[in-house]
């Protein structure tokens, strides 16, 4: 067993940035263990991933090609890859942590008699991985201690993809054998869950709400500093599931990803599926009641304090400089 | 059909956590424990489908004695039965030697369908559910928020990212990671209370269960996160704070 193998995700030929972040977490850990590094595309068509792929640093790259893989499915990928992790016999098996990571590699990873280490925010001498625990109050350290190949899915964010180098790799084939009988799960086409009409993508100001708020009865009370802000109004992901305000206003993982110049979170502890949505955020402010909550790991400003005394007296004082 | 719930006690949301002399885990004399989230709506669906189509639901947990109190709670909201395993080497065991102590208990009762929660809030590993299909072979899908049952199987809805959804089709048996937010959750009734009361907790100790416990990953030891950015902690009166944040905002960071 050696080599660091990056397992990247496409679409119609398109390379996410959390793939490429993979990449580069692939990279960190070859260099850091003094081992090659390639990268592995699977699906029906993957021509194009395998040149984008192929520009870069990478000791080899491999197209996983079947046609039974144009769909996601996570029996035709898990079987697509075991059989090439078994030929290949890589050492680190690195994957972006996506909702299809998510879906299929544990049970790849079972298959092997092995566990995948979820969701890494760095990688350490050791190598050691850490990742988040409870909500990211805690940070763990795991060691890989299995015979077998170590799986590892990176952070969105973790990892910086703008750093890799170009190169050129050879790019090679792999066909695994898939009889369509083994795929016991049909899906169908993604679609939107709603119209979309707010983008908050594009907007710079952002007040946010959480589970702080307590009661859909007391939103007025943030609406109205948004209001006075000028500001979007969005939400983390148990305001949207209990139905307060509608899920086009969520930010994190499962919800927008935005980047607005000022992004106020309002009794929002700020769990790893929030942050994600929001830690590009060129200035973070958060007022919580928890001094150790994890959003003031990521946030400029900060008050610490009841949010139903704190943010009518922010409104007044945005309201005040505006004269 | 028969239904089978993995549920799991976690530390409460909003528990002050302090790291443990050895630092390899939290002190937990100091904290609450509670169901965890995701859980809470794998059991709502499973009640669901029960008032539905029928069948039963059980409901099973890992843990130590005090676990019995999650699977007392889903039984007051209308689960039908029980399974304890106690175990209290559980930190020694990663995600797959917890998931083979799980398996080794479902297996005997041949459910038509296993749901699990999709992630728990304590170690947010995520994987329970997948693992358990791979080990019993059955089939799965994972972040699932509604589920409804065909004449081939089942059909559901999968979240994706971004706000997009996908419909799956799958055969029984099955197992499904449940997503949090599909459901509105049932509070137990006091006539639920009263009747959890008298059904079945069976406790199996994983010694018996035989499942292997040799982990393959550990966890060497946790600490308080690193900072991404420094925090400028705004101190006084909800007001002086408030006029302090507005300044810094306007002349400091200049987002205003």
């Amino acid at each position: 067993m050696s080599g660091v193998l990056v397992v990247i995700e496409q679409r119609d030929g398109a390379i996410g940035r959390i793939s490429w972040e993979a990449v580069a977490a692939g990279k960190f850990l070859g260099t850091k263990i003094g081992v090659d590094v390639g990268a592995a595309v699977i699906g029906a068509a993957t021509e194009s991933a395998a040149a984008q792929l192929s520009a870069k640093a990478l000791a080899k790259v491999v197209r996983i090609e079947h046609a039974l893989l144009a769909q996601y499915t996570s029996d035709g990928y898990s079987l697509a890859l075991e059989q090439f992790i078994a030929q290949d016999k890589p050492e680190y098996v690195i994957f972006p942590h996506t909702y299809q990571v998510r879906d299929f590699v544990p049970a790849l990873a079972t298959r092997f008699g092995e566990m995948l280490i979820s969701d890494v925010i760095a990688i350490a001498d050791g190598p050691v991985f850490a990742r988040q625990l409870l909500q990211g109050r805690l940070q763990g350290s795991y060691r890989h201690t299995g015979t077998g190949p170590c799986l590892v899915s990176v952070q969105a964010g973790a990892f910086r993809a703008d750093a890799l180098e170009a190169g050129s790799a050879q790019v090679s084939r792999f066909t695994p054998a898939l009889d369509a009988a083994q795929i016991r799960t049909r899906p169908e086409p993604p679609f939107r869950g709603s119209e979309q009409t707010i983008d908050l993508g594009s907007a710079q100001l952002i007040v946010s709400v959480g589970r702080g708020i307590k009661d859909a009865e007391n939103l007025p009370l943030v609406q109205e500093l948004a209001k006075a802000l000028g500001a979007e109004l969005a939400a983390s992901r148990p305001i949207c599931d209990n139905g307060w305000l509608p899920m086009e206003r969520q930010v994190g993982s499962s919800g927008q990803t935005v980047s607005p110049r000022l992004y106020l979170a309002v009794g929002i502890s700020g769990a790893i599926q929030h942050l994600v949505g929001m830690k590009g955020a060129q200035c973070i402010a958060a007022i919580n009641k928890d001094p150790d909550a994890p959003i003031f790991e990521v946030a400029d400003y900060g008050i610490v304090g009841d949010l139903f005394e704190v943010v009518p007296a922010l409104t007044e004082a945005v309201k005040a400089a505006k004269g | 059909m028969k239904i089978i719930v993995a549920i799991k006690q976690v530390p409460e949301r909003d528990a002050q956590v302090r790291i443990d002399p050895v630092g390899k885990w939290i002190e937990e004399l100091d904290v609450q424990f509670a169901l965890n989230e995701s859980d809470a709506y794998a059991l709502e669906e499973a009640l669901q489908l029960k008032e539905k189509h029928g069948g039963e639901v059980i409901v099973i947990s890992a843990g130590p004695e005090r676990a019995g109190q999650v699977i007392r709670e889903a039984l007051a909201k209308g689960a039908d039965r029980g399974i304890h395993i106690e175990a209290d080497d559980l930190g020694s065991r990663d995600a797959l030697g917890v998931a083979r102590l799980l398996a080794a208990a479902i297996q005997p009762e041949n459910p038509d369908l296993v749901l699990a929660g999709l992630q728990s809030e304590d170690l947010g590993l995520g994987q329970t559910g997948v693992i358990l299909a791979e080990l019993l072979g059955f089939p799965h899908s994972s972040l699932i928020l509604h589920v409804d049952v065909t004449a081939k199987g089942l059909k559901v809805k999968r979240e994706l990212e971004e706000g997009w959804f996908q419909s799956i089709e799958l055969p029984l048996p099955a197992v499904l990671a449940i997503q949090s937010g599909g459901n509105k959750l049932r509070y137990a009734t006091l006539m639920g209370i009263k009747r959890a009361k008298t059904k079945e907790v069976r406790r199996a100790s994983a010694g018996e269960l035989g499942a292997d416990a040799s982990p393959v990953v550990i966890l060497e030891g946790i600490s308080l996160p690193q900072k991404q950015r420094s925090t400028q902690i705004l101190p006084g009166s909800p007001k002086e704070a408030s006029a302090a944040l507005v300044e810094k905002l306007r002349f400091e960071a200049r987002v205003l």
